[in-house]
């Protein structure tokens, strides 16, 4: 079978087994091979990919829902969507949600997502009380922060290479209604943007698009959205029909001018400096969801979406040396997407810091990669670092300046022989 | 009202159009043999969806207790699917008659005995559906699976009959003939990816097919053609076919 993630890159063949009775997957995981526990295929390179995965999908049943706590105890396989079409018109949502709800539980705690609000409550293992782990000789494992603190550290953020995430419990977040009031900020470079961030950072929900192909004064000139769920009651929620892609498109169709035209409409699509808008939560949250496979539209060699994050203290300088870099090299895309986060937690591999992140979208094309090791220098430069969900081709030094805990998560891996059983293409290309 | 009777719940298909429905704001029951072994599935609806999800043990093979436990459903069902299905061992019911009886049994006489039943509360009271899951395989007779195809056929028939006979008591009757489908049965056949549906999108098509009283439906939509190609080839061809 022909395996990718989300960024078609890259295209390996694999065999797989669906995860049906945890009897059948014991058995499985104590047979004589190598595996990566494989969601829904939404991490973006090759996190999840290695030529036997086991696909946690199918093993999807909402277990327990204690309305009184907001606690939600699903199988591990459960996708986001499936959570909010369950909860929202009951009045419930996620506490943390990254930018797209079709990513299964399990896929949410390996690579400890974190969303729009990271600076008020952190990344999903806030919202996780405890999980089941299968380790490698199938034994499961209850684990939670207070109990067994390196095996939740380790595996919240651990990319899938500590076992198989079994079910877990989740705390959800009380709402009023499906809409969001948001407010629209027009920036005109990168000082006003941090500007902004820092006046809106007590809004609960932050994110800003940015023009990575604007040059000289206009660097980091973006549209900062914040906002925050109304409080009109409205709660009947439906998930919207989506358009599709049905087709690669061809690859050509991307290119500095498209991407120019793309931006100016963008950015201009706002007339006012400040403007406030009243949104459904799925396009607040979720604009990119609307478009089935819109991971089409870079061709079918696919794509790699490049996110950082920098300290704080040295994003601005840091940001701007990487956004000249793009807009000279003419290659970053239409989806870029700037972020202030807030403090970092304890887990081993978790991506936030305290500080700024841009994430955005480079087709596959020659001299890529090239562009990406002179930003991987600039990102380490900084004391920043890259995040794994993402990830298909950074170099194992690259990885281990940024990520200082590797060697516990290496021992813990050890310890339990997870390395000897657990292991992606990206964990081996990288020597995780 | 607001119950589905699901007969044969444990098939994946069975789960996928329960899910369905419940979604849809109606309650379930959920008929199977060990029906406890849907305790789960039950209680994962419920938490979806807040509808009441009632399991009920039934063995479509005991055709004696089919009046029984229909009678003892305490609030009758708005409206019937049978998802009961056996695939079976062509080859051992070749020259097994025990398994052949099993297949047609399974398929088509354990099926006749509860919807007879149905089909005669339902007329009585003037409205209600049901709903047969069939196969493509009963539309042609093939030497891999001609005992669970004739079976399909026959309750196709069946199915057929009783719409007409219905008709003039409000009653809507739909034969759903799936084509490849993910699911247990198949699992280990290799299956063309454009031509097999996932459970969920046959159960859309039931559902939006009940909805709008549709007759007939082939899920994927594709197979309807694919099997007007396969009917039409004359006998004297197919007869040495193998497909």
């Amino acid at each position: 079978m022909k395996l990718f993630s989300w960024g078609n890159f890259p295209k390996i063949v694999s065999r797989s087994f669906y995860v049906d009775k945890l009897s059948t997957l014991k058995k499985k995981i104590k047979e004589n091979k190598v595996f990566i526990p494989f969601g829904n295929g939404r991490s973006y390179g090759d996190s999840a990919l290695n030529h036997n995965i086991i696909k946690v999908k199918p093993y999807n049943y909402f277990i327990d829902f204690d309305a009184s706590k907001g606690l939600l105890h699903v199988q591990s396989g459960v996708l986001l969507s499936e959570i909010l079409t369950a909860f929202v018109s009951r009045g419930w949502f996620l506490k943390v949600t990254p930018g797209t709800k079709l990513i299964t539980i399990g896929g949410a705690i390996a690579s400890d997502v974190h969303g729009k609000n990271h600076h008020v409550e952190g990344c999903f293992s806030e919202c996780v009380e405890k999980f089941t782990l299968m380790l490698p000789d199938g034994e499961i494992i209850n684990c939670n922060k207070h109990d067994t603190p390196d095996l939740f550290k380790a595996t919240c953020g651990g990319m899938g290479l500590t076992g198989v995430i079994i079910d877990a419990t989740i705390m959800l977040k009380k709402i009023n209604s499906k809409y969001i009031n948001q407010t629209t900020i027009k920036t005109k470079n990168l000082k006003e943007t941090f500007n902004y961030f820092e006046k809106y950072k007590d809004s609960t929900y932050s994110v800003a698009w940015i023009d990575c192909l604007a040059k000289n004064d206009e660097i980091g000139k973006c549209l900062l959205m914040t906002g925050d769920f109304a409080n009109d009651g409205k709660l009947d929620y439906q998930a919207k029909n989506k358009i599709k892609i049905p087709f690669y498109l061809p690859a050509f169709l991307l290119n500095t001018w498209t991407v120019k035209i793309f931006n100016y409409l963008y950015y201009n699509r706002v007339a006012s400096r400040v403007s406030s808008q009243k949104v459904n939560l799925d396009s607040f949250f979720y604009p990119l969801d609307a478009i089935e496979s819109w991971n089409k539209i870079y061709g079918n060699k696919g794509f790699i979406q490049y996110q950082f994050i920098l300290p704080k203290e040295e994003s601005f300088v840091g940001l701007e040396e990487i956004l000249k870099i793009i807009s000279g090299s003419g290659k970053g895309s239409f989806l870029a997407v700037l972020k202030l986060y807030g403090k970092s937690n304890d887990n081993y591999l978790s991506f936030p810091m305290e500080g700024y992140s841009l994430a955005l979208d480079f087709k596959m094309e020659a001299g890529l990669f090239d562009l990406l090791n002179q930003l991987d220098d600039i990102v380490l430069k900084y004391g920043g670092r890259i995040y794994l969900a993402k990830d298909a081709r950074v170099t194992q030094d690259v990885f281990e300046q940024g990520y200082p805990n590797i060697d516990k998560f290496r021992q813990l891996r050890k310890k339990y022989k997870m390395n000897e059983k657990f292991n992606s293409y990206q964990s081996q290309r990288i020597g995780i | 009202m607001s119950y589905v009777l699901i007969i044969g719940a444990k098939s994946d298909i069975a789960k996928a159009v329960a899910k369905k429905y419940a979604e849809n704001g109606y309650d379930l029951y959920l008929a199977a043999r060990q029906a406890s072994e849907l305790s789960e599935f039950a209680t994962n609806i419920n938490i979806r969806t807040e509808q009441k999800v009632v399991c009920i043990e039934l063995d479509i093979l005991e055709y004696d207790s089919h009046e029984d436990f229909y009678n003892q459903l305490p609030e009758k069902p708005l409206g019937v699917v049978s998802a009961v299905g056996y695939l079976g061992e062509q080859k051992q019911a070749e020259s097994d008659f025990s398994q052949a009886a099993k297949i047609i049994n399974t398929n088509f006489t354990g099926i006749v005995s509860l919807l007879n039943i149905i089909a005669n509360d339902f007329a009585k009271r003037k409205h209600g559906f049901i709903i047969g899951i069939s196969s493509v395989a009963g539309d042609r007779g093939r030497k891999s699976n001609y005992l669970y195809g004739s079976a399909k056929a026959a309750l196709s028939t069946y199915l057929s009959g009783l719409r007409n006979r219905l008709y003039e008591s409000n009653v809507d009757v739909l034969t759903v003939k799936p084509g490849f489908v993910a699911t247990k049965m198949t699992e280990n056949m290799d299956l063309p990816e454009r031509l097999t549906a996932q459970p969920d999108e046959v159960a859309q098509d039931i559902y939006n097919a009940q909805q709008k009283k549709s007759n007939v439906i082939y899920s994927k939509w594709i197979w309807r053609w694919i099997m007007f190609i396969i009917k039409i080839i004359p006998e004297w061809k197919f007869k040495g076919m193998s497909i």
